[in-house]
C-alpha cells in the first residue's frame, strides 16, 4: 500500500533530516513510527502527503508521491496533525467535518450521515454543534480525529494521537484505531499506546530507520530503546514519569 | 482576559452571530451582498448637504436589525474602535466650512455642521449595514456568493484565508503576551528592546500556523473553491427581499420623504 524506496528529505541544503529509509506497508496493517523528538516522524508523514520535497520514491497504491498524483494520494490519506489548532478551520465541529467529504464529491445527505456515524462512534456526539475556539485541547483533538475519518480514508496518519488526551479519551482513541480495517501509521513516543494499536514497529533515530520488527519485540528490547532516547512502556516496567 | 485575546475572541464570534437563525440569516448570501452593495451605494450617492435625504435610510439596518434579531448593541461595541475615526474624519468640517445654511427654529446651522452630520451619518450607515452581513451571512458562504459573481478564484480565496490568518496571528500573539508577562511582572507593555525579536517570532509562528492550516485544507482537497457553502439557488423569496429593498431605497433616493413628510405635517 505505502512503499519508501531510498528516501532523504532535508529542510535546508545540507541539514538532512531523513537518511536514506526503505520500508513498505502492506493494505490493513498498523505501523506506530517511533523516536524520540525531532527523530523525523512528522517529516516523514509530510514527506508521504507530498507536503515537502524528498530524494528517493514514495508511492500509495503504486502511485508516486508528486504533483500530478497529489489529489487522488490525498483522497486516500486521512491525517491527523500533530496540533489539532492547525487542523480545525471551519467555525463548527460539524462543518470542519463536512469540508473534507464534500470536497471530495460526496452527497451533503450523505456525508451528514456519516458525521454523524463517526461522532458515535467516537463517543462525541455533544461536540457537532460546537464551536472550535470554544472546546478544550482534548475535545479539540477528539474533533480532529473526527474530521479526518469524516473522510473514510483508506490509510489512517496519526501524528501523537494521544497528546493533549485524558485516560478517557485516549481509551476512546484506541478502540477506534483498532476497530478501523484501514491500513495505519500512528506515529508516538507513547509506547503504551503503540503496543495497544500495533503490531509493526518501525523506529527511527537521528532520521535513520533503526529498527523495523514486532512491537512485541521492539518495544521490550531496553538496550534497543535507551540506546534511541526511548524508555520500555510503562507496563513492562518502564520508569514511571511521576 | 487580555485586551488581544479579546480581539481574537470578538473576530470569532462573529461566526457565532452568523451561525444564528432568522429570517434574515436564511435568505440568500448573494441576495443579502447585493442588497448591501445597493445601499452602500445609495447612501454614499447623498449629497454632503442632503442630511434630510439621507436621515430615512436608518429604516434599512432598523428593519435588519429588528428581523434578525441582533442588537444595535452589539453592533456598536463590535465597531466601537472604528467609531471614533468616524468622528475624528468629520470633526474639521465645522470648523472649515461656517457660511449657515439652514435656520432651525432661530438657530443657525453652518454648512460644515450639517456635512459633518451627513457625513457621520452615512458612515454609520455604511457601517452598520456592512456589520449586518457579515453577522448574518457566513464568510464561507459570502466567498461563495462572490464566486458565484464571477469573481476569480484568487482574490475570494486569498480574503477567506486572511480572515482566518488574521485570528491566527492575534491567538499567537495573545499566547505570546501572556507568556511574556508571566516572566515580566510589574513591566508595562513589553519592553521595546524586546520588540524586534518578538515581532519576528510572532510573524514566524503565525506563518508557520497559517501554513499547516493551509495544508490541512488542501489534504482534505481544497482547491480553491466552496462547495461546502450552500449551494442552494435564489429562491422567490430572496428575489423579492432584493427587489423589495432595491425598490424601497431606489424611491427614498429620488423623493425626499423628510420633506415631504414634513410638508403634510406643516
Ligand atoms: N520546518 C522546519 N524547518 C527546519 N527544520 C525542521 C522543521 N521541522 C522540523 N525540523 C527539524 O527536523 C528534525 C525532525 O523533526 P520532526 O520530523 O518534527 O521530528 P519528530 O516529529 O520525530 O519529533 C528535527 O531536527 C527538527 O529540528
Ligand atoms: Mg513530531
Amino acid at each position: 500500500m505505502i512503499r519508501f524506496d531510498h528516501v532523504s528529505c532535508a529542510y535546508e541544503k545540507g541539514r538532512t533530516v531523513l537518511r536514506d529509509l526503505s520500508f513498505s506497508l502492506e493494505k490493513g496493517e498498523a505501523v506506530g513510527l517511533v523516536g524520540a523528538n525531532g527523530a523525523g516522524k512528522s517529516t516523514l508523514m509530510k514527506a508521504l502527503l507530498g507536503l515537502m520535497p524528498y530524494e528517493g520514491e514514495i508511492t500509495v497504491d503504486g502511485l508516486k508521491v508528486e504533483e500530478r498524483n497529489l489529489r487522488e494520494i490525498r483522497r486516500k490519506l486521512g491525517f491527523v496533525l500533530q496540533n489539532s489548532d492547525n487542523q480545525m478551520f471551519m467555525p463548527t465541529v460539524a462543518e470542519d467535518m463536512l469540508f473534507g467529504p464534500l470536497n471530495y464529491g460526496m452527497k451533503r445527505e450523505e456525508a451528514e450521515k456519516t458525521v454523524d456515524e463517526v461522532l458515535l462512534s467516537l463517543g462525541i456526539t455533544e461536540l457537532k454543534g460546537r464551536h472550535n475556539h470554544r472546546i478544550s485541547g482534548g475535545e479539540k483533538r477528539m474533533a480532529a480525529i473526527a474530521t479526518v475519518l469524516a473522510m473514510k480514508p483508506e490509510v489512517l496518519l496519526m501524528d501523537e494521537p494521544s497528546s493533549a488526551l485524558d485516560p478517557w479519551n485516549r481509551r476512546m482513541v484506541i478502540r477506534t484505531i483498532n476497530a478501523l480495517p484501514v491500513t495505519r501509521l500512528i506515529a508516538s513516543h507513547d509506547l503504551d499506546l503503540i503496543l495497544d494499536t500495533c503490531g509493526r514497529v518501525l523506529l527511527l533515530s537521528g532520521g535513520r530507520l533503526a529498527a523495523d520488527g514486532p512491537a512485541e519485540e521492539i518495544l521490550t528490547d531496553r538496550a534497543l530503546l535507551e540506546k534511541h532516547r526511548l524508555e520500555l512502556p510503562l507496563r513492562f516496567g518502564g520508569e514511571n514519569p511521576r | 482576559m487580555a485586551s488581544i485575546e479579546r480581539a481574537a475572541l470578538e473576530i470569532r464570534e462573529m461566526d457565532d452571530l452568523a451561525a444564528l437563525d432568522s429570517p434574515i440569516h436564511a435568505l440568500h448570501p448573494l441576495a443579502k451582498l447585493l442588497t448591501t452593495m445597493v445601499y452602500l451605494l445609495t447612501v454614499v450617492s447623498f449629497g454632503k448637504y442632503d442630511l434630510s435625504g439621507l436621515f430615512p435610510m436608518v429604516l434599512y439596518p432598523a428593519l435588519l436589525f429588528s428581523l434578525s434579531g441582533i442588537s444595535v448593541k452589539t453592533c456598536f461595541y463590535k465597531l466601537r474602535m472604528v467609531l471614533p475615526l468616524l468622528l475624528a474624519v468629520g470633526v474639521f468640517n465645522p470648523l472649515l466650512d461656517r457660511a449657515p445654511l439652514v435656520r432651525l427654529g432661530g438657530v443657525a446651522l453652518s454648512g460644515g455642521v450639517i456635512s459633518f452630520l451627513t457625513f457621520t451619518l452615512k458612515g454609520l450607515f455604511c457601517l452598520s449595514a456592512s456589520f449586518l452581513l457579515a453577522a448574518t451571512t457566513s464568510l464561507d458562504s459570502l466567498a461563495a456568493a462572490l464566486r458565484k459573481l464571477r469573481l476569480p478564484k484568487m482574490p475570494v480565496t486569498l480574503l477567506l484565508l486572511s480572515f482566518r490568518y488574521v485570528s491566527v496571528m492575534m491567538e499567537e500573539l495573545a499566547a505570546m503576551t501572556t507568556a511574556y508577562r508571566l516572566r515580566a511582572p510589574g513591566q508595562k507593555g513589553i519592553r521595546w528592546n524586546a520588540w524586534g525579536s518578538f515581532l519576528g517570532q510572532l510573524l514566524l509562528r503565525s506563518m508557520d500556523r497559517a501554513e499547516e492550516l493551509y495544508a490541512s485544507m488542501r489534504l482534505r482537497g481544497f482547491q480553491g473553491d466552496f462547495p461546502y457553502a450552500e449551494g442552494r439557488p435564489l429562491s422567490g423569496r430572496d428575489l423579492a427581499y432584493f427587489l423589495l429593498v432595491t425598490l424601497g431605497l431606489l424611491a427614498f433616493r429620488i423623493w425626499n420623504v423628510s420633506r415631504l413628510l414634513g410638508g403634510l405635517l406643516l
